[in-house]
């Protein structure tokens, strides 16, 4: 390269034209050249990246704000609206008789009577139901306790589904064997039947100290939790240890071992954060099917206990007077479909944002 | 030779491998190695792919629990229970340097791990000190300690690894092909680096490569595996130099040399066929089935290494 070429490129030659080169450009990196080789992108961590996918799915954006708005309406209605859910409308310390199944935004005589008289009524959303109770009030906490239903199942379900799941996996070989077989088992029962069974039984024997919180969930609740905590925990369980099987065979797990990391540390600190991606998902999935499976049992009459109201047991309860009042039905039917509607798209869009592998 | 200190005797590793139903036959991928590594020196480890170097070095460390032989470590046999002690004085570089890192941890925490473990540090800043101290060992960016293992090349993700294992101030590294996930251009670098440490740490080094080119470059002795069996192990430069056995001959004939008339003059030497499933090893010299020089004593003993002057040591019948 210390001469310049003497001949004529030939214009055809695809071969670089050292001419145009000039010595400067083959001199070997300075340090400073060097070090501006080794700048890097802007650092993403995985959450963050995961959110701005999230964000950037309009599903999973109308999903979140539907699903705060409830949660605000359920949490701050019972605070503005002067009802309760289990009161029965009366003014001025008299039963208002007349205030029975009124339509929506509709005032009994009594209570036109006390406005004409320069009195104030809050005026009855969603009308009134055949006990001449508030529905709107009603179907707030019809919505409160779903919630809360499909909130705790699925906590019972992570627990419990994590901790089989992540033992199963780990340990592998005879052990994982047999403990997978138990899950096939109970995945093998029909689990509607069995929910049906078991609170029939434990609500025969299931006694609580009234005035307790859970005796005001009812037993038939209760029982509700239990066959969720014995029965819908073996999906979780499968999938996570699923995803422990396949995470174990990284070298980075073996790595840890060669490090002296105990099991309990690989565990916490390597394969728990590696499908909390999954974790996360399928609980969010499992809250939808939770609220599902209670208003379906609700529906059926083995669901909360009365005045308790539950989305289940208010459209139940609608159905005796669909022919002449159908919104009674529909306004819970339309929360239920909501609900379960926008955390299911929710869970997909946080499958889609945080592990695209899962696609089914 | 300086004063040992990895003594490995009749190591074997033998896994289970499901055949129908509930039948399982041994899969030996280590087949009774001995060798020895001196205090801060090199032991090269060559061989094709699936003769078992990975697993030789594993079993070494005890991440697989070893099927008969023993590892003594600086006059003390290791066993199960004194296993986490030892795991400060001996480490790993493992083969693939993208899935050797936990994608959710941040540099710092991968190599800090070790740190924390084994309780090293009495406080955050000390430990953030001899992180960034590591960092600087391998040439890592200080900068970049927050940064997640995807975030890096190759090559630094070998680096991270690198100082991952020297976090606990090991006596003995078993690297398992660091570089051969690396491009060419890095390699040197790496190996260079590997070099540097040794001098300066006095670290002893199990270095797999499947390239005897690679590994002449670093080490003082070599071994030459085939199919879980050492064949042949001698010095760098007598290996290099006086090939004896077949197997390590057509491993030299493969590299190449600058030099065109040395290349030219010198026969390849091309094995036949592939190499034997290790569940369906050949009788007597495993080498059996690709080698010019079989004879019949061949198929029904197998050898076994043999001194042939200045501890260069063969495993065959013939040669
Ligand atoms: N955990 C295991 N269970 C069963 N067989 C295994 C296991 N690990 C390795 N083997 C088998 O042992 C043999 C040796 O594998 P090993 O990974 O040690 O080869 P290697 O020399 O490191 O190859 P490479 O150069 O490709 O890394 C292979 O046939 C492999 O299939
Ligand atoms: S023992 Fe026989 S088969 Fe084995 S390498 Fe030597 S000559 Fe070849
Ligand atoms: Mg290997």
């Amino acid at each position: 390269m210390d001469k310049e070429p003497s001949f004529k490129k030939n214009p055809l030659s695809l071969q670089i034209d050292l001419s145009k080169f000039s010595q400067e450009s083959f001199a070997p990196a300075t340090e400073e050249e060097k070090r501006q080789q080794d700048v890097m992108g802007e650092s993403t961590t995985f959450f963050k990246d995961g959110m701005r996918k999230l964000f950037r799915n309009p599903l999973a954006v109308m999903s979140i704000i539907f699903i705060c708005l409830i949660l605000l309406v359920i949490i701050f209605a019972p605070m503005v609206v002067p009802y309760k859910y289990e009161e029965i409308l009366s003014v001025e310390g008299r039963r208002d008789k007349g205030a029975k199944n009124l339509a929506p935004f509709t005032y009994s005589e009594l209570e036109q009577k006390y406005i004409e008289n320069g009195g104030t009524r809050f005026p009855h959303i969603f009308g009134t139901d055949e006990m001449c109770r508030d529905y709107f009030i009603r179907v707030v906490y019809g919505t409160r306790v779903s919630f809360f239903i499909g909130l705790f199942a699925a906590i019972i379900v992570l627990i419990i589904g994590m901790l089989y799941g992540s033992i199963s996996g780990y340990l592998g070989g005879k052990v994982d064997l047999i403990m997978m077989r138990i899950v096939d088992i109970i995945y093998s029962l029909p689990d509607m039947l069995m929910i049906i069974l078991l609170s029939v039984v434990l609500q025969e024997t299931l006694q609580f100290p009234s005035g307790t919180f859970l005796a005001r969930l009812g037993t038939s609740m209760v029982s509700l939790f239990i066959v969720f905590g014995l029965l819908y925990w073996v999906g979780m369980a499968r999938l996570i240890r699923g995803q422990i099987l396949s995470i174990k065979e990284n070298e980075y797990i073996l790595a840890a071992r060669s490090i002296g990391a105990k099991p309990g540390r690989i565990i916490r600190k390597h394969i728990l954060p590696n499908c909390l991606s999954v974790i996360i998902i399928s609980t969010a999935l499992q809250i939808p099917s939770a609220i599902f499976t209670e208003s379906f049992l609700s529906f059926v009459g083995i669901g909360v206990k009365a005045p308790m109201p539950s989305l289940g047991s208010l459209a139940n309860a609608a159905r005796e007077g669909l022919q002449s009042y159908p919104y009674k039905l529909v306004f819970p039917a339309v929360m239920i479909c909501l609900i379960v509607l926008s955390l299911n798209l929710l869970g997909d869009g946080l499958r889609d944002a945080f592990d695209p592998k899962l696609k089914r | 030779m300086s004063e040992t200190l990895v003594e490995v005797r009749n190591l074997k590793q033998y896994f289970p491998v499901k055949v129908g139903f509930v039948k399982t036959i041994p899969l030996k991928a280590v087949d009774d190695i001995s060798f020895t590594i001196g205090k801060g020196e090199t032991l090269g480890l060559v061989g094709e792919s699936g003769c078992g170097k990975t697993t030789a070095g594993r079993s070494i460390l005890r991440l697989y629990k070893p099927t008969g032989g023993e590892v003594i470590f600086d006059g003390e046999l290791i066993t199960d229970s004194n296993i986490t002690r030892m795991r400060k004085k001996m480490q790993m570089v493992f083969q693939d340097p993208y899935s050797s890192l936990d994608p959710r941890m941040t540099v710092e925490d991968i190599i800090g791990e070790p740190l924390d473990v084994h309780k090293l540090c009495a406080n955050r800043k000390e430990r953030r000190e001899r992180i960034l101290e590591l960092m600087e060992i391998v040439g890592l960016n200080a900068e970049h300690a927050t940064r997640y293992a995807h975030e890096f090349s190759g090559g630094q993700r070998q680096r991270i690894g690198i100082a991952r294992a020297l976090a606990v101030r090991p006596e003995f590294i078993v690297c398992d092909e660091p570089v051969s996930a690396l491009d060419v251009s890095i390699q040197a670098q790496v190996i260079n680096m590997f070099e540097e440490l040794q001098d300066k740490l006095g670290v002893a080094y199990l270095f797999i490569a499947h390239d005897l080119l690679v590994v002449h470059h670093i080490s003082k002795r070599i071994a030459v595996m085939y199919l879980g069996k050492i064949v042949e192990i001698a010095d760098a430069d007598e290996l290099n130099g006086h090939p004896i056995h077949p197997y390590t001959e057509s491993l030299l004939s493969a590299v190449p040399i600058p030099d065109p008339d040395v290349t030219r003059a010198r026969k390849r030497i091309i094995l036949e066929g592939d190499v034997p499933s290790p569940l369906k090893r050949p009788s007597g010299c495993p080498f059996r089935t690709r080698c010019r020089y079989a004879t019949e004593q061949c198929a029904e003993e197998c050898p076994t290494l043999t001194d042939r002057g200045g501890g260069h040591e063969v495993a065959c019948w013939v040669k």
